[in-house]
């Protein structure tokens, strides 16, 4: 197990280079520069002055130079100072923001598992039934759903009609205020619409890809057997099929990964929280260069690693698998 | 089921091909007598902030979306199909180099590129089909290739061979026929796909600039105005689930029409 770990972190250091070469190459190659839109709006900035800040950045110097002196610092962890005003180092940018992202999509996996199989299975077992149809076409609404705008639907409903839920934010004003119970209670009903919809977005494809297992190891011959040793049907589908089938989530859940940070830029954007997708917009939009490729790269560390644990845990789980 | 998707996609054309002659009014029409009117027998789905009308921006909008799925997966195929058909058919070298390519694709969260790059370029419809496209491509290229290393052995490969023919016209004339199935159905979902990422893009206020009418674009309108006038939010996004819906509904009937073997692996 050991040297496997080893070799997949060992191989994970030319894709991270790929990665970065790639994302640092369409970055710069893009036209504009984050000093044109720095001083664009001032009319006595010279050319001189533009000069100067350009030198700052080291955006003067040619292109393999900067990735190098970029990937110098990474070596070290220092990801750089933002670009933005405030200048701050990009790495304390992520890390306070990192947290809330990251709590968000944890808590929707872990609806989206909670919902997902049990509906999966469900559907399997009942093949063919009013429940399975009424399933696949929630599973087909689910993947047509553009979330952004199922939303505003709810934002509609819960926050505006009904005046249920707060719509925006993590926190409410007056949180530092609040007894634990009651701050706990606020920190709450802000998640409850973000992590609802991020889960309802992986829903559809993990149910249906549990059910499509479901079916597949209820036809295989350990079950016609524990079926004709006259097992109840109960103990034939939840202790013996169940856990075959469940085996290939853990690869689907580690591929998931980027799709959810992706994701995490409409979620935040929309319900203002404040977490690294809503960085990234930021960032991207005022060509705060060291902080897009900071974000880059966690994120596609973040998927590497879960890519990672997904396979290890897989090869821990079904002793067939050996690595 | 494939028959609904291909009813919804038919719709979709009609709406798109009519949209001159249906639309009630000029989509760019500002009217500042009437705005955000709710839905009304003049304005059937409301009017926006700026007195414009929902419907017509919606049917010219209709029109985005057909152009955007279509030119982006048409360039996710171009790219999928070739570097999947010489990555399955010469394997080797070439293929580790392609297959570690789509690796270091598929480890991006795509979502977050495209942002990138389409904040960093202006942004413009053409500029989101070339991005959607080209961050769209490695499942179709994985598809390409299994079907490739499967087909690449077979009789009719090795007459072929036989017979002098080129490696191009083997690769396109021989294999990729007998790959059309995986490419077809892969096609008719990146559509899907790639309506919701541009309507995605658009609300968050990098893709089609407005005025020009796009369903993302609408909804953000809806989402600035969310307290006041829910039919904004509520009539793009029924369009558009719907649409991708007819789009993947027909994929999934082309798979099971033409390659019944196909339909284990879901």
């Amino acid at each position: 197990m050991w040297p496997y770990v080893v070799k997949r972190l060992v191989l994970m250091v030319p894709i991270l280079l790929g990665i970065t070469i790639i994302c640092f190459t369409v970055m710069h190659l893009a036209p504009g520069s984050p000093t044109d839109l720095q001083t664009q709006m001032n009319p006595r900035a010279s050319a001189e002055l533009k000069a100067r800040l350009r030198a700052m950045y080291d955006l003067d110097k040619p292109l393999p130079v900067q990735y190098w002196l970029w990937l110098k610092r990474m070596v070290v962890l220092d990801f750089g100072r933002s670009f933005s005003p405030d200048r701050r180092p990009v790495l304390d940018k992520i890390k306070e923001r990192i947290p809330v992202t990251l709590a968000i999509n944890f808590l929707s996996l872990l609806a989206i598992l909670a919902v997902a199989i049990p509906l999966g299975v469900s559907a399997a077992v009942r093949r063919g039934s009013l429940f399975d149809n009424l399933t696949s076409v929630l599973v087909f609404t689910g993947f047509a759903m553009p979330t952004f705008w199922l939303a505003l639907l709810l934002m509609i409903f819960f926050g505006i009609y009904l005046d249920w839920l707060p719509i925006s934010g993590i926190r409410s004003l007056n949180y530092e205020y609040l007894p634990p119970w009651a701050a706990f209670w606020d920190l709450l009903k802000h998640l409850i619409l973000p992590v609802s919809l991020s889960a309802f977005g992986g829903l559809a494809g993990l149910s249906r890809f549990m059910r499509a297992n479901m079916l597949e190891v209820i036809r295989q011959e350990y079950i016609m057997t524990a079926r004709a040793k006259g097992l109840p049907e109960r103990v034939v589908i939840y202790r013996h099929a169940l856990r075959n089938a469940l085996l290939p989530i853990i690869t689907i859940l580690g591929l998931s990964i980027p799709g959810l940070i992706g994701g995490s830029v409409v979620f935040e954007t929309i319900f203002a929280i404040p977490g690294m997708g809503q960085l990234f917009y930021m960032a991207v939009m005022a060509r705060d260069y060291p902080t897009v490729m900071g974000i880059l790269f966690i994120g596609a560390v973040l998927t590497l690693i879960g890519n990672l644990i997904a396979d290890v845990a897989y090869a821990l789980a079904d002793p067939r698998i050996r690595v | 089921m494939a028959l609904t998707g291909s009813i919804l996609v038919l719709a979709l054309f009609v709406v798109a091909f009519l949209a001159p002659w249906i639309s009630p009014y000029d989509p760019e029409k500002i009217d500042l007598n009437h705005v955000l009117s709710p839905p009304s027998s003049s304005h059937w789905l409301g009017t926006d902030q700026l007195g414009r009308d929902v419907l017509s921006r919606m049917i010219w909008g209709s029109r985005i979306s057909l152009k955007v799925g279509f030119v982006s997966t048409g360039i996710a195929l171009l790219i999928g199909v070739i570097l999947g058909a010489i990555s399955g058919y010469y394997g080797g070298w070439v293929d580790q180099v392609i297959m570690r390519f789509v690796d270091i694709m598929l480890c991006f969260p795509t979502f977050f590129l495209i942002l990138a790059v389409i904040a960093f370029l202006e942004p413009s419809i053409w500029n989101i089909m070339v991005v959607i496209g080209a961050t769209g491509w490695m499942g179709i290229t994985r598809l390409v290739r299994a079907d490739f290393i499967s087909l690449r052995e077979r009789d009719f490969v090795m007459a072929a061979r036989a017979i002098g023919a080129s490696d191009w016209r083997i690769i396109f004339s021989h294999i990729l026929p007998n790959a059309m199935a995986s490419v077809l159905v892969a096609g008719t979902l990146g559509v899907a796909g790639a309506i919701l990422t541009e309507s995605a893009l658009s609300f968050l206020g990098i893709g089609v600039q407005p005025p020009t009418p796009s369903w993302g674009n609408i909804l953000t309108a809806g989402k600035d105005n969310i307290d006041i006038a829910w039919w904004l939010s509520f009539f793009p996004g029924l369009a558009i689930l719907f649409t991708v819906m007819g789009y993947n509904l027909l994929g999934e009937g082309i798979r099971d029409a033409l390659d019944p073997r196909l339909d284990l692996q879901n």
